[in-house]
């Protein structure tokens, strides 16, 4: 994936932007809480609280956030892991939000997903060459020399060996599970992959190699991604465009390059601030925004903005009314009554 | 009396299993001043989270030699009880996931108390009022009632300060930190680093913190211990380990972390290759396999153990090539595609 200047990628985002691959508009889950004998339903964890996004052919767009945000569950309603309670999840144009699993079963075939734990996203019990192979079985696809075959071609394209088709998980170490895991996510030739948090559970110098492999398939197969990561630094380096979550919402949507040089939405900025940098020069130089108090269970988000509770910048109306989710005029999107870095975005 | 609070020297762990001998530290030697912070950087099987058991003598049916003094206590061949005296008391360990770390079926306030009288000859009013103060002082709001609160009751970030605040009880002169914020948002983490950095000025403790994020090692260390296969690669300053790392295992590690404080790459530099395996180490150099500078040392790497050179400035390496060699290396070939 290569940087375009500006005026590269103008004149390529109209024509990318005829092509898209999802959409999605109002998408909620909320998980009743069920107490007392009659399980009767007292509440609901708001996981996803309204969500409007599209994605692109062939970008990558990463849903970032913290722990109870609801990007992991967001990554499962657009793979209908789960089924949305409201709102509409669009896919190549087909509404397949409320879809049985008899219908979605051939839609499958376009829509993967790359699990975070190479642990436990592998059947233990079934050699390598199952694993993959199960995809071709259970959707009865032609092959042109057997699931053997297309399996060992499989193994190869992501930097396996191919001879290890009838190894157990076991006998690989977590980047190589990683990669199983990604090979059989490609073995359908899907069109839109999410991947949570893909390279997390691995280690520092392993993450850089399937980052790589990530974006070569990309190029190589004309992927689309949506990355789920909380790791600031490995999301600027594989996105196009990011969106930052909060309880349940998106408070900031934006391209890569924007987003982390002119972030807008007052988290964001905090964000941000907190990541740590590897260069201790910057240690007592940099001012970092302190963030009080814990997130919000997302059980009762707080009226209005939900981040108002830990912003340090709000005030009356952010506790009373929700800022809605509005474009600036640089093309970011930000949910907030008083953005920052907003003398940036003035004309000129 | 010698101004280090904790020495090791040439210290060995190894744990003897049915597929053969687990040689997880293998001749680790540092020392470390009250009112500094070590930080210990490596990957899975380096060896660094062994080293901190090891000298909180909580490694069971392991084979240690070497030395590790403790305020001038020898703790390789201190009996159990010794160790127990001296565990909680003047050195303490935060632990890399707390709900794993803490108890579930005691009140946070218990687990405090008990650490704190088992060192002190105080009443339990005493030792409450003391976890009570202890966790204020950690900033866990409303201490008075969440003194009595289960683990599971907290979130995340204030289950590690209210493991914080159990280290801390006895006002240990070292504390060990395995990967204190792994397990937290990166919001969280920040607070708990200004945390850490906080209760250290405070108490003038010896602080090691163990970890695979260099960018939280930026923030905290003074100095950087970076280890491998269960040997130190390289020591020294944290500036100079940023600015003139002196080992190809550092330079891959920093050529394989994408950074928010640099232009973007189009593309990585991932080191080739997996960590070793702590059973059939690598003859040689244990990086060698990984290094794309193996082959400049004329053979050496695939035979030879590197030892560990002092530069003249207390920056060490365990390098078969030589330093000035490595010097030339990073200025013309790999800092230029950082």
């Amino acid at each position: 994936m290569t940087e375009t200047t500006p005026a590269g990628a103008e004149a390529e985002a109209p024509a990318r932007r005829q092509e898209t691959m999802l959409e999605v508009s109002g998408l909620r889950k909320h998980f009743p809480v069920r107490r007392g004998l009659l399980q009767r339903a007292v509440g609901a964890v708001k996981a996803v609280d309204g969500l409007d996004f599209s994605v692109t052919k062939g970008e990558t767009l990463s849903l970032v956030g913290e722990s109870g945000c609801g990007k992991t569950t967001t990554g499962r309603l657009l793979t209908r892991l789960l089924e949305p309670s409201h709102g509409r999840v669009v896919l190549e144009g087909n509404d397949i939000t409320h879809l049985s699993a008899a219908k979605l079963r051939p839609l499958r075939r376009d829509v993967q997903m790359v699990f975070q734990d190479p642990f436990s996203s592998l059947n233990p019990r079934h050699t390598v060459g199952t694993i993959i192979g199960a995809a071709f079985k259970l959707q009865k696809m032609p092959t042109e020399h057997g699931v053997k075959r297309a399996v060992q071609d499989l193994l190869q394209l992501v930097g396996l060996n191919p001879e290890h088709y009838n190894r157990y998980p076991h006998e690989f170490s977590g980047g190589q599970r990683q990669r199983i895991g990604i090979a059989r996510t490609l073995a359908l030739r899907p069109k839109l992959i999410v991947a949570d948090e893909p390279v997390s559970a691995l280690d520092v110098s392993i993450q850089a190699q399937v980052i790589n492999l990530l974006e070569d398939l990309q190029e190589e197969l004309g992927l689309t991604y949506v990355m789920i990561a909380h790791d600031l630094s490995v999301v600027r380096h594989v996105s196009d465009r990011v969106a930052v979550m909060y309880l349940g919402k998106i408070v900031e949507l934006a391209d890569a390059k924007s987003l982390y040089s002119t972030p807008h939405h007052p988290y964001t900025v905090a964000l941000l601030s907190a990541v740590p940098v590897p260069d201790p020069t910057r240690r007592t130089k940099r001012e970092r925004i302190r963030l009080s108090g814990d997130v919000p269970s997302p059980l009762s988000p707080p009226p209005g903005c939900r981040f108002s509770t830990r912003c340090w910048k709000a005030q009356d109306i952010c506790r009373t009314t929700e800022p809605p989710l509005a474009a600036l005029r640089t093309g970011h999107q930000v949910a907030c009554h008083f953005p920052e870095n907003t003398e940036a975005t003035a004309p000129a | 009396m010698s101004e280090f609070f904790l020495e090791l020297k040439d210290l060995r762990v190894h744990f003897p299993t049915a597929d053969g001998l687990v040689k997880s530290v293998d001749g680790l030697s540092f020392s470390l001043e009250r009112g500094k912070t070590l930080g210990i950087v490596g990957e899975s099987g380096s060896g660094k989270s062994v080293t901190s058991l090891a000298i909180l003598g909580l490694h069971k049916g392991a084979q240690v030699s070497g030395e590790i003094r403790l305020g001038g206590q020898e703790l390789v061949g201190a009996s159990p009880e010794e160790v127990r005296l001296l565990r909680g008391k003047r050195m303490a360990m935060i632990f890399q996931d707390p709900l794993s770390a803490l108890h579930p079926f005691y009140t946070v306030g218990q687990q405090i108390i008990e650490a704190y009288r088992l060192h002190n000859k105080v009443t339990k009013q005493v030792a409450r009022k003391h976890a009570i103060d202890l966790l204020a002082r950690v900033g866990i709001p409303q201490p008075q009632s969440r003194v009595d609160d289960y683990p599971h009751q907290f979130s995340g970030g204030m289950r590690q300060r209210a493991m914080i605040a159990m280290a801390l009880s006895c006002d240990p002169e070292l504390l060990i930190a395995d990967e204190p914020t792994t397990a937290l948002d990166v919001t969280v983490q920040a607070q708990i680093l200004d945390l850490i950095l906080d209760l250290q000025a405070e108490f003038r403790s010896a602080v090691v913190i163990i970890t695979h994020d260099l960018g939280v090692v930026a923030e905290l260390a003074d100095d950087i211990l970076v280890m491998y296969g269960g040997r130190m690669a390289e020591y020294g300053p944290a500036a100079e380990i940023f600015e003139q790392p002196r080992h190809p295992y550092t330079w891959g590690l920093l050529g394989s972390m994408p950074r928010l404080d640099r232009e973007r790459s189009d593309r990585l530099t991932p080191i080739p290759g997996t960590p070793p395996s702590l059973i059939n180490v690598p003859p040689g150099c244990a990086f060698h396999p990984r290094c794309g500078y193996a082959e400049r040392t004329g053979g050496a790497s695939t035979t030879v153990v590197p030892e560990l050179a002092d530069d003249g400035s207390g920056h060490r390496a365990a390098c078969h090539l030589a330093l000035e060699t490595r010097k030339r290396i990073w200025e013309s070939e790999v800092r230029p595609n950082l």
